[in-house]
């Protein structure tokens, strides 16, 4: 009461506070100071890695050191030597179609759960989200186990007679990649399309129905389009991580199945040279934000002529 | 929605498809504790023999043991520090619409997105040019980063979805901020708190790729894991922990995302 | 009333948001014991005027005096009145018994005496017994009461309601109604009260302000509203309110004469008005002020018709009377007890309505 006793209560004038006191009791300033401690470990862990990182691409190693006058030289080796884009584009094939395959595949198991179920809907979402809390190290290792010489797949197949040798293609190859990143990816897909299929409005269907519009019809026409955001947001959760993946190729790509996050890895680790591993890097995340762009603005371009 | 609308009318294959579904997902992972109990260094199908050697030969392994011992204390480190955080930055966020709000917000979830690789080799970078020597504690902070997103992820929600009248009337009834946020805003959100605190430990406990980049010899149970990867011997051994690691992993999760449920959604909650 | 001093003085208050002007100057007296209504539509800013009173909301000039003390810069938990939420806000973590006594924390009382208090509400507000329930299991009607509970025990100098039934069912909300009335009426305690149902407010009230955009229109008894808005916005917000344009042609003291096209001359009361000869003045008569006669009357002031319309509403009976001259038919209000019966082949016959002295009242012409 101190702060109204203190000043003329003439009607008309409200008490008026220095700035001070006014950024203490300020709502927005308590908020900014509740997040500072967040921002604070985002910019130690984020922002300036990022930027030194940045740095770092421009220079060259020397020995033990680095030179670190400015140069381009790492990025022109990116666009010279071939392995580079070779990987580059191999991990955007890989990773695109893992996508693909894991939004396909997904899409009708997010769609099941969003219309066909009534009761514990929360238990299916748990179960299917529950294998991607745990170790991706394990879930990879564990199609090693399933896809190995002696794995699983093969010596079911042998037993049963179906074939004659062990097949070589599934492990240490590109299309162990792709399945285990498929797999491994799933909830990551089912979550957003999920979302966006649940919210779309049950009064709508009934309503097409109602026009004489059958099942399929109204799958294209009104849920599909609907669903949209959510399938494109799928797509990006799961392009963008595992174009960059290590662990997956590292375990079960085989030189035909590595992709450009084993090159990078190199870069920090036998060939000891971080700048161009800083490069490779910044590369891959132009690309990945240049792909990102072009897909949404197509995306919005085919909406808008939709519409 | 009612069971017996025309929209929701119950599809035969989808049901298949959906338990097809769950099978695929869930068998992969099973097959690690399987072949944990097999009598044999290979992994062979069918199973040669039963066995649990595996396991008790992991028991007397003391680099095993010290693996775990690190992992559990960056592990809980970084789920106390993370739900702390989550919970200030929640509690910032949804309290009233703040200029730049959804940047920030983007900020954070960013691990979720960006290749793990990325945030590794940056950090690494950041460490050796300050200097800083390798260790749990810049694994620990590695791990900070890429758990935050999940800590925000799951309190946010919780501090949304508040009835904010609850703190005005708290406010009305002659409590000051402190007061109000102990008496009235912790119990509601603290299904949430818990909820991040057993999400991010899991999340720390198995985390790799940061561990991979930032840490020393002295390091977490995924790096021991990777170590022995290259033995065949091991294989086996390697199974056995895995399988352990795996249950604890669910039974934690399963745990976590049972409590935050409760009160978010009281229909579903019910049924 | 021992004292003379209002209880809540609002002087020259004004609240903006941003650019965006909520509430504009203000000012007004609530009295001690006084039950004090918030009236208007929704965003009129009566709820923002609650929350000002409350604390919730930072006040952008003017001052507000609880008891003759400036409110300016004391914070909600400072004050000493207490609010019922639109939503109840019951904290569904506690039980009713700690949501009643959730605020008597602060007074250290020992066990029993909270206990004993925390019993005296529950019977108040007949929830006897209810005190181990959890609190959000229970029905929207107990919730509210429970509210109530928790906000009366703290003894405030004032009560203040946020639209407390709106969310309940008709018959429950007027049996509400006639508790919160005796509540108020056997405690004392002033309680401000903001509903947007006109009903309600002419129910509960001791006095009424009615808000639009901001502003206070017109502060007044129940009766004082009703029988005398003020201007045409007024009338016609409560209640319902026949309106007939015309001319002043003279003024004699209290009363003036008023030509209607397709009428004539009425004899009105302009008393309060500052109506002279030449203005445009809008005459109003409510329903049920009306009387319909089958045959024309001797003598006296009267308004020729033909039956356009017949609506039955069980208790009464709304009648359309088309009146050459007027570009929308007058409505009268009859009791179903006095109506003759056979009234349907009433359509179309003529009809004149007569009305007693001082029933017409004048307001500004537009």
């Amino acid at each position: 009461m101190t702060d109204a006793a203190a000043h003329a209560t003439q009607p008309g004038r409200s008490v008026r506070r220095g700035p001070i006191a006014r950024l203490r009791h300020s709502k927005t300033a308590q908020s900014y100071a509740l997040l500072a401690p967040s921002l604070l470990v985002l910019v130690i862990g984020v922002v300036i890695p990022f930027l030194i990182l940045l740095a770092m691409s421009f220079w060259t190693r020397q020995g033990f050191e680095f030179d670190t006058t400015m140069t381009t030289a790492n990025y022109a080796r990116t666009m010279d030597e071939p392995i580079f884009g070779a990987f580059l584009m191999r991990s955007f094939w890989v990773s695109g179609i893992a996508t693909v395959a894991t939004v396909l595949l997904c899409y009708p198991m997010a769609y099941y759960v969003a219309f066909h179920v009534h009761s514990r809907k929360m238990l299916w979402i748990v179960l299917m989200t529950l294998p991607f809390w745990t170790s991706y190290l394990l879930r990879v290792f564990a199609w090693k186990v399933i896809l190995g010489y002696e794995g699983v797949i093969n010596a079911s197949l042998l037993g049963m007679g179906m074939i004659e040798k062990p097949l070589e293609f599934l492990l240490y190859s590109q299309t162990a990649v792709v399945i285990t990143l498929a797999h491994a990816w799933a909830a990551f897909a089912i979550l957003p399309m999920y979302v966006s299929l649940e919210k779309i409005d049950r009064s709508l269907l009934e309503a097409a129905a109602d026009l004489g519009d059958g099942p399929v019809l109204r799958f294209l026409r009104i849920t599909l389009p609907l669903s949209m955001p959510g399938v494109i947001a799928a797509s990006f959760l799961i392009f963008i991580p595992t174009t960059g993946d290590y662990i997956t190729p590292a375990l079960l790509g085989g030189p035909d199945g590595a992709m450009i996050g084993n090159l990078i890895q190199l870069q920090f680790g036998a060939v000891n040279n971080w700048p161009m591993g800083a490069a490779l890097s910044i590369v891959l995340m132009a690309w990945i934000a240049a792909i990102g762009l072009v897909f949404l603005f197509v995306t919005r371009r085919a909406q808008r002529m939709a519409a | 929605m009612s069971k017996g609308t025309y929209i929701a009318r119950p599809n035969r294959t989808l049901q298949i498809y959906a338990c097809l579904f769950l099978i695929v997902l869930y068998t992969p992972v099973l097959f690690i504790p399987l072949f944990s109990f097999n009598d044999s260094i290979y992994v062979r199908f069918p199973l040669t023999g039963f066995t649990t050697n595996w396991y008790v030969d992991l028991m007397s392994r003391q680099s095993v043991w010290h693996a775990m011992w690190n992992s559990i204390r960056v592990g809980v480190f970084v789920s106390i520090v993370s739900t702390i955080l989550g919970v200030m930055a929640a509690r910032a966020i949804t309290r009233r619409k703040l200029p730049g709000q959804n940047a920030i917000i983007g900020f954070v979830m960013l691990p979720l997105v960006i290749p793990g690789i990325i945030f590794g080799v940056a950090l690494l970078v950041l460490l050796s040019r300050m200097g800083v020597t390798l260790s749990l504690n810049t694994v620990a902070l590695g791990h900070l980063i890429v758990c935050m997103p999940f800590s925000v992820a799951t309190l946010l929600p919780r501090f949304e979805g508040m009835d904010r009248s609850m703190e005005e009337a708290s406010a009305d009834l002659g409590e000051n901020g402190w007061w109000t946020f102990w008496r009235v805003t912790f119990p509601l959100v603290l299904p949430g708190i818990i909820a991040s605190l057993l999400l991010t430990f899991t999340v720390s406990f198995d985390e790799f790729i940061m561990a991979f980049f930032l840490s020393s010899t002295d390091s977490t149970l995924p790096m021991y894991i990777w170590s022995q990867l290259r033995f065949p011997r091991e294989f086996p051994t390697i199974l056995a922990l895995s399988s352990l690691i795996l249950m604890v992993s669910f039974a934690l999760v399963f745990v976590a995302l049972w409590i935050n449920r409760m009160g978010l959604n009281d229909e579903d909650a019910l049924s | 009333m021992a004292q003379s001093n209002p209880i809540i003085s609002i002087q020259q208050v004004g609240k903006s948001y941003g650019a965006f002007r909520a509430i504009e100057d203000i000012s007004l007296d609530i009295e001690h014991g006084e039950f004090f209504s918030l009236l208007g539509a929704s965003g009129c800013g009566k709820t923002t005027l609650l929350r000002m009173l409350a604390g919730l909301e930072d006040v952008t000039d003017g001052e507000i005096l609880i008891d003759g003390a400036p409110m300016s810069g004391v914070p909600p938990f400072r004050r000493p009145v207490n609010m019922v939420f639109q939503s109840y806000a019951i904290f569904p973590h506690l039980n009713v018994a700690d949501n009643i006594g959730y605020g008597l924390r602060k007074q250290r009382l020992p066990k029993d005496k909270r206990n004993e208090m925390i019993d005296e509400m529950l019977s108040l507000v007949m929830l006897e017994g209810y005190g181990d329930r959890r609190a959000n299991q229970l029905s929207g009607g107990q919730r509210q009461r429970i509210a109530l509970a928790r906000a009366l025990i703290m003894k405030p100098k004032v009560l203040l309601l946020d639209e407390p039934l709106g969310a309940l069912d008709k018959q429950l909300r007027e049996q509400m109604q006639l508790e919160l009335r005796r509540l108020q009426q056997t405690l004392g305690i002033t309680f401000v009260f903001v509903t947007h149902d006109q009903e309600e407010a002419l129910t509960l009230s001791d006095r009424i302000a009615v808000m639009s955009g901001g502003d206070v229109l017109q502060m007044d008894t129940p009766t004082g509203l009703y029988e005398r808005p003020r201007n045409r916005q007024i009338a016609s917000f409560i209640g319902n309110m026949n309106f007939m344009d015309g001319k002043v042609m003279s003024r004699d003291g209290a009363m003036a004469s008023v030509r209607i096209d397709g009428i004539g001359n009425l004899d009105v009361l302009a008393e309060g008005t500052a109506l002279c000869e030449g203005d445009r003045a809008c005459v109003a008569i409510r329903p049920e002020k009306l009387s319909v006669h089958t045959s024309k009357p001797e003598s006296g002031q009267m308004i020729e018709g033909t039956v356009e319309m017949m609506t039955y509403l069980g208790e009464r009976s709304h009648l359309h009377i088309r009146v050459p001259g007027l570009d929308r038919p007058l409505a009268i209000s009859v009791q179903n007890s006095t109506i003759q019966t056979g009234a349907e082949d009433k359509a179309s016959r003529p009809v004149w309505l007569t009305w007693s002295n001082g029933a017409l009242i004048t307001l500004k012409g537009e």
